[in-house]
C-alpha cells in the first residue's frame, strides 16, 4: 500500500510537470505560429517610414512603435522615481530601524507588495483627482502620474532586494570600514553597497520588468489606446499591455489581431528580457560569492 | 544622509498608510449612505440605490479558489519534480524555465486564452459563451504556478540537510524520503507558498476582466459568468465620478487592502510557528 503511495506520487510529478511544461509551451507556439509571416517593419511602423518616425517623431498610426516607445519611458521614469526610496528604505531596514519601527516598517512593505496593483492604480488615480481639485492647474492623467504610481507598485522589490542583500554581507566585511575609523554611512556607502552592487541592480531590473507587464495602474492613471505622436511626461500615451487588452477586445480584422498577437511577443520578449538579466545578475554574484569563499578562511 | 534614509522609510510607510485611508474616505459617502451590512451583503442594483458588493466578493473567491484548485497540484508536482526527483543540470534548468516563467505578462496569458480557450470552453460544454469563472480560474491557475513552484522548491530545498542525508542513508528513495520527511517538515513552507498564490488570485485584474464576462451576478456554477472586486473596479472607472456606483469602487478597494492586510498577518504567522518549530 505504502509502496503504491509512493509509486503514485513520482507518477503524479512528473505528469505534474508534463501538464505545466505543455500548456506553457502551447502559449509559446500559438504566439509564435500567428506572427509568422508578420512584417516586422509594419508592426512597428505602420505606413509611417521608419526613418521618419525615429529621427523626426513622425506620428505613427497603425503600428506599434507609439507603445513600445511609451511603455520603455514610463517604465525607465517609474523606476528612476523609485530607485532612491526604495533603496534607502531598504538600507533603513537592514541598518537603522529599531525594533519597532523594524516590525511596523516591515509590515507595511509587506503589505505594500500584496496589494492587488488595481488598488495602486485607484490609489493614484484618486491622488491626482484629489490634487486637480486643490489646485485647478494640476495635470490631469498623463505619463508623470503612471510613473508615479507604477514607481510606488515596484518600491517593494527595490526595498527588498537592497535588505536582504545589505543583510548577507559576511561580519567581517562588514566591520572591516569602522575599524578603519570609517562612520555608519560610509560604511554602508563605500564598502557595503558596492559590494553587492550587482544584487541591487539585479532588484532594479527585476522592478523594471514588473513594471513594464503592469496593465492595471497605467490604465487607471493615463493610457490612452492612441496617441500616435511624440511623448512627453505631461501627455497621454500608449503601451504595450494596454494595446494587447485593447486590441483584445476591440480588433475589427485578423489583420489587427496579428498586431495583438505581435505586440503580445514584443512584451514577452521584453519582460523576458528584463526577467533574464536580473536572475543572471542574481544568480551571478549568488557564485561569485561561493567562489570567494576563501575571504572568509 | 542618516536624515534622509529615515524619510525616504518614512515616506514609504506613510504612502502605505495613505492609500488605506484614501479608500475609506472617498468610499465614505457610500458607507454613510447605507448600513455596512447592506453594503457587503445585499444585492447590487444601482436603479433603487442597492450597491451591495457580495456579487463581487462571490465572483473574486470563486475565481481564485478555483485558480488555487488548479495551481496548487500543479505547482505541488513540479516542484516535487525540480526539488527532489531530478538532479543536478535537470534540476537547475527546470528552475530557471520556471523563474523565467513567472515573467509572462498577465495580459499575454489573457489575449492568447480570449483566442484559444475560450472558444474551446465554450464548443466542448455548449453552454454558456466561454467568458466563465472556469476559464479563468484555469489561466489563472497556470499564472500563479511559477511564484508557487519557486516558493514550494525553496521550502522543501530548506529542509535541514542533514536529516535528508540520514534519511538517504537509512536506505530511504526520494519518494520516501519526500513523502515521510520533506513534507511534513516543509509544511509551513508549502502553506505560505499557497497563501501567497492566493494573494496573486485575488489580486490580479485582467484574467478576469478578459476571460470571466464581468456580469453582476452571484456564481452559481463554474461555466458562469462572474464579476471579480478587482475587474469592477476597472469597469467602473468609466462612469462618471460623483455618482454612488462610482465610489462603490473604493469599497471594492477597501476589501482588496483588508484582504492583503489579513493574508499578511496569516503569512507571519505561519512563518512564526515555522521558525519556532525549528528550535524546538
Amino acid at each position: 500500500m505504502k509502496r503504491f503511495a509512493e509509486l503514485l506520487l513520482v507518477i503524479f510529478s512528473w505528469l505534474a510537470l508534463l501538464v505545466f511544461a505543455a500548456s506553457f509551451l502551447s502559449i509559446f507556439v500559438v504566439l509564435l505560429l500567428r506572427v509568422r509571416g508578420l512584417d516586422a517593419v509594419s508592426l512597428f511602423f505602420g505606413d509611417t517610414p521608419p526613418v521618419d518616425a525615429l529621427l523626426h517623431g513622425l506620428p505613427v498610426f497603425d503600428g506599434i512603435y507609439p507603445a513600445l516607445l511609451g511603455t520603455v519611458s514610463v517604465v525607465m521614469v517609474a523606476v528612476l522615481c523609485a530607485v532612491l526610496p526604495g533603496i534607502f528604505t531598504g538600507i533603513y531596514l537592514a541598518e537603522f530601524a529599531g525594533p519597532w519601527a523594524h516590525r511596523i516598517v516591515n509590515l507595511l512593505v509587506d503589505v505594500l507588495a500584496g496589494l492587488p496593483s488595481i488598488v495602486v492604480g485607484l490609489a493614484g488615480f484618486s491622488f491626482m483627482v484629489l490634487l486637480h481639485n486643490l489646485f485647478p492647474g494640476a495635470p490631469g492623467p498623463c505619463m508623470a502620474w503612471s510613473a508615479l504610481a507604477l514607481g510606488f507598485l515596484v518600491l517593494p522589490y527595490l526595498v527588498r532586494t537592497t535588505e536582504t542583500a545589505l543583510q548577507a554581507i559576511p561580519a567581517e566585511l562588514r566591520r572591516t570600514a569602522p575599524t578603519l575609523g570609517a562612520t555608519k554611512v560610509q560604511n554602508i556607502f563605500f564598502v557595503l553597497l558596492p559590494f553587492r552592487a550587482k544584487d541591487l541592480l539585479g532588484g532594479v531590473i527585476l522592478a523594471t520588468g514588473r513594471a513594464a507587464e503592469d496593465t492595471a495602474v497605467i490604465m487607471l492613471t493615463g493610457v490612452v489606446a492612441s496617441a500616435p505622436g511624440m511623448h512627453s511626461l505631461f501627455k497621454q500615451f500608449e503601451a504595450l499591455p494596454f494595446y494587447i487588452y485593447y486590441m483584445s477586445s476591440q480588433y475589427r480584422d485578423l489583420a489587427e489581431l496579428q498586431y495583438g498577437f505581435g505586440a503580445s511577443v514584443t512584451l514577452l520578449l521584453l519582460c523576458g528580457l528584463f526577467f533574464a538579466a536580473a536572475f543572471l545578475l542574481q544568480s551571478y554574484v549568488s557564485f561569485r560569492f561561493r567562489g570567494s569563499s576563501w575571504l572568509q578562511k | 544622509m542618516t536624515r534622509l534614509i529615515r524619510a525616504a522609510a518614512m515616506v514609504t510607510g506613510i504612502c502605505t498608510i495613505a492609500v488605506f485611508f484614501m479608500m475609506l474616505i472617498l468610499g465614505w459617502p457610500l458607507f454613510s449612505h447605507g448600513h455596512l451590512l447592506a453594503l457587503l451583503v445585499g444585492g447590487w442594483n444601482p436603479g433603487s440605490g442597492q450597491f451591495g458588493i457580495l456579487p463581487m466578493i462571490a465572483g473574486s473567491t470563486a475565481i481564485a479558489g478555483g485558480a488555487l484548485l488548479v495551481g496548487t497540484p500543479l505547482s505541488l508536482g513540479v516542484a516535487f519534480v525540480t526539488a527532489v526527483f531530478a538532479r543536478g543540470r535537470i534540476r537547475r534548468v527546470l528552475l530557471s524555465c520556471v523563474r523565467l516563467m513567472s515573467g509572462v505578462p498577465t495580459v499575454v496569458y489573457g489575449f492568447v486564452a480570449l483566442i484559444y480557450l475560450v472558444p474551446f470552453i465554450r464548443s466542448q460544454f455548449h453552454s454558456g459563451s466561454g467568458f466563465s469563472i472556469l476559464t479563468s480560474s484555469l489561466v489563472l491557475g497556470l499564472l500563479i504556478s511559477p511564484t508557487m513552484i519557486v516558493l514550494f522548491v525553496s521550502a522543501l530545498d530548506g529542509v535541514d540537510p542533514r536529516a535528508r542525508r540520514a534519511a538517504a542513508a537509512l536506505g530511504a528513495t526520494p519518494a520516501q524520503r519526500l513523502l515521510y520527511l520533506q513534507l511534513s517538515e516543509a509544511l509551513p513552507g508549502l502553506l505560505s507558498g499557497v497563501v501567497m498564490g492566493l494573494g496573486r488570485a485575488m489580486g490580479d485584474t485582467f484574467i478576469s476582466l478578459m476571460l470571466a464576462g464581468n456580469s453582476i451576478n452571484m456564481p452559481g456554477g463554474v461555466l458562469e459568468s462572474a464579476r471579480t472586486l478587482t475587474a469592477h473596479i476597472a469597469l467602473v472607472m468609466a462612469v462618471d465620478f460623483h455618482s454612488l456606483e462610482f465610489q462603490s469602487i473604493y469599497l471594492c478597494g477597501f476589501v482588496l487592502y483588508l484582504f492583503t492586510f489579513m493574508l499578511v498577518l496569516i503569512l507571519r504567522a505561519v512563518n512564526h510557528r515555522f521558525q519556532r518549530g525549528r528550535v524546538q
